[in-house]
């Protein structure tokens, strides 16, 4: 599970890459309402980790999570159905773009506060080891999220009860609109350090590296040495979010944009497979995913009167708002 | 029989839970020498893999609460004040309430959060002095805020067999009653009770104030039967029990130890008065709007609700029908 798998990695880049790419065609056609935190560019990040951990680790993502949902194994189409509010996704339509999850996979959902979801999989990692499972996690988050609180409360906690989590900040340059050099103050790695973890820096635009990076903190993690940090340095090729195809933002000069995506994971990733494999690989994942948007928007809108379903675990029942 | 305090009955319902369910852990701040009187002797019977003294990090362990639940544990969180719960409100309300439904059943978050001391702790002055189970009820967190030491180890024990989240509010009114108990058990959670039988009007009290309407409607008795009733949890409220009540009675008049605007008074008020006709206007009692507990006792006072207010009400909401 651990070695390098050149085609699988470039099947799941290529994959993230597709399956966003429907999406936005989604978003534009009306069919997903709210629109979408695309992953482009930064997909060798999700696929490079995922591609090192066991299938009963456990992860938690973000608001721009459609790539850490697919990179860990979640079914394209019924996540797709998810993204269009169908019955048939992944969480029954409730959840949507920024929450979906799959804990059949060790997905413990997409988390849109951002900062939030370190503190969930440090608990969620230390209650599955404490019942004798050899699991560990990993939780992304973004360049914004190293200034919210709760994820250094989160830091400290993991570190101190030596939980196997690996904290995987995902530095595409901005929050939002906001460059890392007007938010962060010293450096996202110092911020690791000073809890004692190790940190280390990986080129996130090479599925490969972030594997390998995974791999050995993952194995230094199993055999008992606590959490770490690994800092993917990605660029984001498309908007933060896809109401930018509507309104005009200026905050990227187009040079760095071009540079940015000069460097991409998936042709990174694909120069390694002989043009053959390549195409076979890319067919592939076409088909899946026509057959992903047939299945998504095949499936039925949620009844209006079961809105309030699942909202208690215990079965107790809220009172309606009406009349 | 034996005698139980309220504190006692806390601790005693978490070393039974923990006893009984290998999955039951308990978090806290300086837990394990059981600073707040709660946890006493559960570190030694149970070891520190299942009683965690907590850094001070609300926040985090609040959500790894949560991360611990999704994974198969029931945990108690203890916070050592009640205006903690403002800072972990995003984590229970954002993070713990809202999974079940977002991940479309996919989990479920049975995550107690017991606040022992919650209200004014006289002298404890603006932040140390909330008492917030309105903002749990208006979310739909279930929140219960039991009177007596038998209902405090009850609902206790149901919460923390409960799949979702819940606040157990133990007022600190409450915390030094002493009662007699011979057997106690599990109370169930949405389900309040008459505490004394009236027929001209419904006195509703809240934790502690429980106490309070008990001695006044004794004070009454020679004027009015008043009878009281007891919610135990505020969500999900009784409300079936409470309009059998009022039906019988035609008054109401509700105590709480909350804040005045949007409080879980004028939620009960309006329930009511949606099912039931009155025969005089409903009142309430409660702290001001908006209010924070001043520091000078008589100015603490001044802002809770009390007897003699409680009092005025009944005996207003009589003359006017
Ligand atoms: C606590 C919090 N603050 C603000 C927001 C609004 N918001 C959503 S995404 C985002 C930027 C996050 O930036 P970063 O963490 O770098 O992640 P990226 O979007 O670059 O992947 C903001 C401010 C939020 N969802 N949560």
């Amino acid at each position: 599970m651990t070695g390098s798998d050149p085609v699988r990695l470039y099947r799941t880049v290529r994959l993230i890459r597709r399956f966003e790419e429907r999406a936005i065609e989604l978003v534009d056609a009306g069919e997903i309402v709210g629109g979408i935190h695309p992953y482009l560019g930064q997909e060798g990040i999700a696929a490079g980790v995922c591609a090192a951990l066991a299938a009963d680790d456990l992860v938690t993502g973000t608001h721009r999570g459609h790539g850490h949902v697919l990179a860990k194994g979640a079914d394209p189409a019924r996540m797709l159905a998810e993204l269009c509010g169908r019955v048939t996704g992944l969480n029954q339509g409730r959840g949507g773009s920024m929450h979906a999850a799959d804990f059949g996979v060790g997905v413990l959902g997409a988390n849109a506060i951002v900062g939030a979801a370190g503190a969930i999989l440090t608990g969620a990692v230390w209650e599955r080891r404490r019942r004798g499972a050899d699991v560990v996690g990993a939780t992304f988050f973004g360049d914004g999220a190293v200034n919210e609180g709760m994820l250094l409360e989160a830091f400290n906690l993991a570190a101190l009860w030596r939980v196997p989590v690996l904290f995987v900040c995902e530095n595409n340059g901005y929050a939002t609109t906001m460059p890392v050099a007007g938010a962060v103050a010293g450096t996202i790695a110092g911020r690791a350090e000073a809890f004692g973890m190790p940190a280390t820096a990986v080129d996130g635009q090479d599925p490969e590296s972030v594997r390998a990076a995974t791999a050995a903190a993952v194995a230094r993690m199993r055999a008992g040495g606590g959490p770490e940090l690994i800092e993917a340095h990605t660029y984001r090729f498309d908007a933060h979010h896809t109401f930018e195809h509507r309104v005009r933002l200026d905050y990227r000069p187009p040079e760095e944009v071009a540079e940015g995506r000069s460097r991409d994971p998936v042709v990174i990733q694909g120069a390694r497979l002989a043009p053959a494999v390549r195409a076979e690989v890319d067919a592939a994942v076409e088909a899946v995913l026509d057959a992903a948007v047939d299945f998504a928007l095949a499936g039925p809108h949620p009844d209006p009167a079961t809105a309030l379903d699942h909202l208690y675990a215990s079965g107790l029942t809220a009172r309606n708002g009406g009349g | 029989m034996p005698r139980l305090s309220y504190r006692r009955a806390l601790t005693r319902a978490l070393a039974d839970e923990m006893t009984r369910d290998e999955s039951v852990v308990v978090l806290g701040e300086d837990i394990r020498v059981a600073a707040a009187n709660v946890t006493t002797g559960l570190l030694k019977k149970f070891g520190p893999e299942r009683v965690r003294d907590t850094p001070l990090s609300e926040q985090a362990f609040t959500s790894f609460a949560t991360g611990a639940a999704l994974a198969g544990a029931r945990p108690v969180v203890e916070f050592q004040i009640p205006s903690l719960l403002f800072l972990v409100f995003e984590q229970i309300v954002n993070h713990a309430h809202k999974f079940p439904l977002m991940t479309g059943g996919q989990c479920a978050v049975p995550v107690t959060y017991v606040v022992p001391g919650s209200g004014s702790r006289t002298g404890w002055a603006g932040q140390h002095s909330d008492h917030p189970y309105a903002l749990f009820a208006h979310v739909g967190v279930t929140t219960v805020v039991p009177a007596t030491p038998a209902d405090a180890y009850g609902l206790l024990v149901s919460a923390i067999r409960c799949d979702d989240p819940v606040v157990v509010f133990a007022p600190a009114g409450a915390l030094d009653l002493r009662e007699d108990v011979t057997d106690p058990a599990p109370v169930p959670l949405g389900r309040g009770v008459v505490r004394r039988s009236g027929d001209d009007v419904t006195v509703v009290a809240v934790g502690h104030l429980v106490h309070d309407a008990l001695a006044v409607a004794e004070e009454l008795s020679g004027q009015a039967s008043v009878e009281v009733f007891d919610p135990r949890t505020l969500y999900p409220f009784d409300f079936d029990g409470l309009v059998d009540s009022v039906s019988r009675t035609g008054r109401l008049v509700v105590v709480d130890d909350g804040n005045r605007s949007c409080g879980i008074a004028g939620e009960i008020i309006a329930t009511v008065v949606e099912r039931v006709r009155l025969v005089a206007p409903p009142r309430r009692v409660t702290r001001p709007d908006g209010a924070v507990l001043p520091f000078a006792p008589a100015l603490d006072r001044a802002v809770q609700p009390g007897r003699d207010q409680l009092t005025a009400a009944i005996q207003l909401t009589l003359k006017d029908g």
